[in-house]
């Protein structure tokens, strides 16, 4: 396959970035857009300029590094799809495909194709535990948990911590990435004591990074593990319940 | 070793320990490289005990380790389905499915804790898969007979670091961790015959700095990705342990290399990594090729009769959950001998149907449906339908670092914990027991183990940033980072990183034999002058610079590498993954010789040939080393 693409370059947080338009060739269908973006480094390498930098590890869809916006969209356009889990097959010969950062307030860009999400890890430091000391704990079957609330929390705790998100929302809204945590721990009964205090943090912390949340509706369309806007009407519910009790 | 009867050691043992008393605790700092599920569980358990953590990873965030990525589950003697499991049960399909090459004491403690960590992860609200009546699930993994195996859906590895992960972000929020990101560990720093600290270098802006501490904890994972193609994540890498090794660590069985046999066929020459397909699979997957050889018909036009389910016929005991090294080199027989099926024959095939049948689709995608959905976006298949494609692939690395029974090396001070180090799995590791030990390890063995150390250093403090053995090291660290810019040469990292994988996965992968391997060695030494004339790093080292980082793990994985080939031709025998072609039984399985290799063999390093071997013997008394048998 022959494709054209259009990669921000930006070299430094505080530099200028630009767009840079790179002819790949002997690409082919069963390469993940990282190997497309491996093969272009190697040819940078080859003509001495300097390679992309972008973000990429588990290559498999779990670890939540990698996250590009590919032609616009978070992922790019296969739904329920990491970018490194996403095949040229996605794309016809001659394709020409643009290539940004995950552009949002709340990630600032550190060069290429990365950007900064450690505000994330901040929202879970805020209250995203149950507090647990090691050797503090009883029997595990001595807290029976009913399957579907089981289910449900894993569906919420199935998040990876990409970012696409916030990177797809209009807004640069976190609710998704706070939601589902809350949700996985706040739908257990081992969760249940800090429910309150829990909620209002993680709230409170992403607020001070993130846009509001005017529910669009696109960060569950990005979302690579399709996590539902339940769990934003949940958050919502918490939230509210937690002010109330404060 | 801890005195008295296996059962009472671990007892006897944190009995005897030096205690550090509570409020003395915060006088010390312990450095922890590495936040996967055994760093990020001892630096939680050690902050909540009172230390003072400081935690350094090269990732961006501490959930992206590597231990992310595992799928399947975690091992635990609950025996909650009475079927008949024991803390002794464990123990002892560990040490045979090690292939009685790990030491007896550390595996029963294994054992013996690892119920405590399910208890762990529950009270974290790590979302375990339950039954209706709301009591925690099981299913069965390779080697063993029954059904200890603990899951969150194909997403087991995620829940549990996110659990350890959470633990320690409240310790971080608390002041209790200070957590340094993207930045890598690339020296140990050794004062005194002690571990004194580390040298780091910031990715982003390339400073070189150092820290010190009363006792440093590697946790920095395994070493598959010598092999360039593996299922390990692409960053993951040998650096800490090798720079430990260079600085006085002893490294342990380093030709103890695991090769998985399920994971997705390579379909191309540029393809960077290899994923795999969980191994609970094989609970209801069957395992077949044609009986005929070169069958190019597609699978459903292929009838029963003319199928081989090869691990059914010879294994009828243990069917298609054998061991991985079992079933890894019965794949690799049937693709040589032209049986293999795919566009490239380099599979076998991973059959639902009949189990779609007896149980129905819903069952099956509850039980596997992100693996389906994992596979059908890389091969574009529809494995509900067609049968998914397999092969073996690099996938864990039972060798690491020596450490003692307190998971001490052989430099006072420094730990090795997780699968840096080389503890608990012998010759070949069982399935769903790579979690249990990273996370026994990191909440229950060394936040006792490494009191003992400290309590005798109440009162010192670790040297300074200053002092001369921090000064040389960070000075060795610049240089290293100079001279790989300076060559200039005109070949890529990746270039030299995939030559080496070809020769280690052609001659100390699956099979090994003593030419192939004493010409591995000749071909790595010369790549390696090679790597460093000709290789090419653009960039500073004042920025994020993705190639550089590279190649300085490239340069440790030539080392690594040769040290692999020397350990594995000097192990004349065959056992677990370990299998000289010289030596095997009459049908093709592996023949150990107890009588002249039941240690561990441990290597100093010195700088060049030969390299110094030490044995720690291994002593049996509780089972009674067989020849393995699945039949
Ligand atoms: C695809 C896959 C599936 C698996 N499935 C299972 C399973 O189902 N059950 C099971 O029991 N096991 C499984 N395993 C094995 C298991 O996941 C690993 O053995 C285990 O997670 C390793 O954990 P760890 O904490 O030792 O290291 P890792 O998780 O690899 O963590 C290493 C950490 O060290 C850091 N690090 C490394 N070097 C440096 C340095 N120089 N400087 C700074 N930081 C550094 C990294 O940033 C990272 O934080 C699987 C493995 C793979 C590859
Ligand atoms: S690289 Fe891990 S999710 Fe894409």
């Amino acid at each position: 396959m022959k494709l054209t693409l259009k990669v921000w370059r930006q070299t430094s947080p505080e530099a200028r970035g630009d767009f840079v338009i790179y002819t790949v060739d002997g690409a082919n269908e069963e390469m993940s857009f990282p190997e497309l973006l491996d093969l272009l480094n190697e040819r940078l390498t080859a003509e001495s300029s300097d390679p992309i930098a972008f973000e990429s590890d588990c290559r498999e869809g779990i670890c939540g590094a990698c996250g590009l916006m590919i032609n616009g969209q978070a992922h790019g356009p296969q739904r329920g799809t990491t970018t490194c889990q996403l095949h040229l097959r996605t794309f016809n010969d001659g394709d020409e495909i643009v290539v940004e950062p995950f552009r949002s307030a709340g990630f600032p860009i550190v060069k290429d194709l990365v950007v900064d999400r450690s505000p994330l890890d901040r929202i879970i430091q805020s209250g995203g535990y149950i507090t647990a000391p090691t050797g503090s704990a009883p029997d595990a079957n001595l807290i029976p948990v009913p399957k579907d609330d089981a289910d449900r929390a894993m569906d919420a705790a199935a998040c990876i911590g990409c970012g696409a998100c916030i990177a797809a929302c209009p807004n640069g809204a976190g609710q998704l990435f706070t939601a589902a945590k809350l949700a996985h721990l706040n739908l257990l009964p081992q969760g249940q004591p800090e429910r309150p205090k829990r909620t209002l943090a993680m709230v409170e912390t992403m607020e001070a990074y993130f846009g509001s949340c005017t529910n669009h509706g696109e960060c569950t369309a990005a979302c690579p593990k399709e996590i539902s806007l339940d769990f934003i009407a949940m958050l919502n519910h918490d939230y509210r319940r937690a002010r109330r009790s404060r | 070793m801890p005195p008295g009867s296996i059962q009472e050691a671990w007892d006897n043992h944190r009995f005897s320990v030096r205690l550090v008393n509570p409020s003395n605790k915060r006088h010390f700092s312990i450095i922890v490289v590495g936040s996967g599920l055994a760093g990020a569980s001892a630096a939680a358990t050690l902050a909540e005990l009172g230390y003072e953590v400081k935690v350094f990873t090269f990732h961006d965030s501490p959930r992206r380790a590597h231990s992310i990525a595992a799928q399947g589950g975690i091992n635990a003697t609950k025996d909650y389905h009475n079927d008949g499991d024991s803390v002794f049960r464990l123990f002892y399909d560990t040490i045979k499915g090690g292939d009685f090459r790990s030491r007896e004491a550390n595996v029963y403690r294994l054992a013996q804790v690892s119920s405590e960590v399910i208890d762990q992860a529950t009270a974290q609200g790590v979302p375990f898969a339950r039954e209706y009546g709301g009591l925690l699930d099981n299913r069965s993994f390779g080697g063993v007979q029954v059904s200890r195996t603990f899951y969150a859906r194909g997403q087991t590895g995620q829940q549990l670091l996110l659990g350890a992960y959470q633990a320690m972000s409240r310790q971080i929020a608390a002041g209790n961790v200070e957590l340094h990101t993207r930045t890598e560990m690339l020296d140990v720093v050794v004062d005194d015959g002690c571990a004194a600290g580390v040298v780091v270098r910031d990715l982003l802006t390339g400073e070189v700095s150092s820290h010190s501490a009363h006792a440093v904890v590697l946790a920095t994972g395994g070493y598959s990705n010598a092999f360039f193609l593996s299922t390990n994540a692409k960053a993951s890498n040998a650096t800490a342990i090798w720079r430990a090794h260079r600085r006085g660590a002893v490294f342990a069985n380093p030709c103890f290399t695991q090769i998985h046999p399920t994971c997705i066929p390579q379909t191309d020459e540029t393809q960077s990594k290899l994923t795999l397909m969980s191994e609970s699979l094989r609970n209801d997957g069957r395992i077949w090729v044609p009986l005929q050889e070169g069958d190019e018909r597609l699978p459903d036009q292929i009838p029963e009769a003319e199928r081989d389910y090869y691990l059914e016929r010879r294994y009828p005991a243990f069917g298609n959950l054998v061991p991985r090294d079992v079933a890894s080199r019965a794949a690799k027989a049937m693709i040589d001998d032209d049986l293999g099926v795919g566009p490239h024959r380099n599979g076998v095939y991973l059959d639902f149907a009949e189990a779609i049948e007896r149980l129905g689709i819903d069952t099956i995608r509850g039980r596997y449906g992100n693996l389906f959905q994992m596979y059908e976006r890389i091969t574009a298949e529809d494995p509900y339908r067609v049968p998914m494609r397999i092969s073996p692939a690099p996938h864990y690395t039972m060798g690491g670092l020596w450490v003692d029974y307190n998971l001490m090396t052989t430099i006072p001070g420094l730990y090795a914990i997780g699968e840096a180090n080389f503890s608990d799995h012998g010759a070949n590791r069982l399935g769903a027991s790579a979690l249990m030990q990273g996370l026994a390890d990191g909440y229950f063995v060394l936040p006792v183990t490494i009191g003992d150390y400290l309590a005798a250093h109440l009162g010192e403090q670790p040297p300074p940033t200053d002092h001369p053995a921090f000064e040389a090291a960070e000075q060795e660290v610049d240089e290293r980072v100079r001279a790989l810019l300076a060559v200039d040469g005109r070949q890529s990292v990746d270039h030299f990183h995939r030559e080496l994988g070809r020769t280690l996965w052609q001659q100390c992968g699956m099979a090994r034999n003593g030419p192939g391997l004493e010409q591995a060695i000749h071909e790595i030494a010369a790549l390696r002058e090679e790597y460093h004339a000709d290789v090419r790093v653009l960039g500073d080292g004042e920025s994020l610079n993705q190639s550089l980082e590279k190649a300085g793990r490239v340069s440790d994985f030539f080392e690594l590498a040769d040290l692999m080939c020397h350990d594995a031709l000097y192990r004349e025998e065959s056992c677990g993954g370990h299998f000289r072609e010289e030596h095997q039984t009459p049908d093709h399985e592996a023949l150990r010789d107890d009588d002249n290799f039941a240690h561990v063999a441990a290597w100093e390093y010195s700088g060049a040939e030969p390299h110094i071997l030490h044995k720690e013997e291994l002593i049996f008394q509780n089972v009674h080393p067989t020849q393995r048998s699945y039949a």
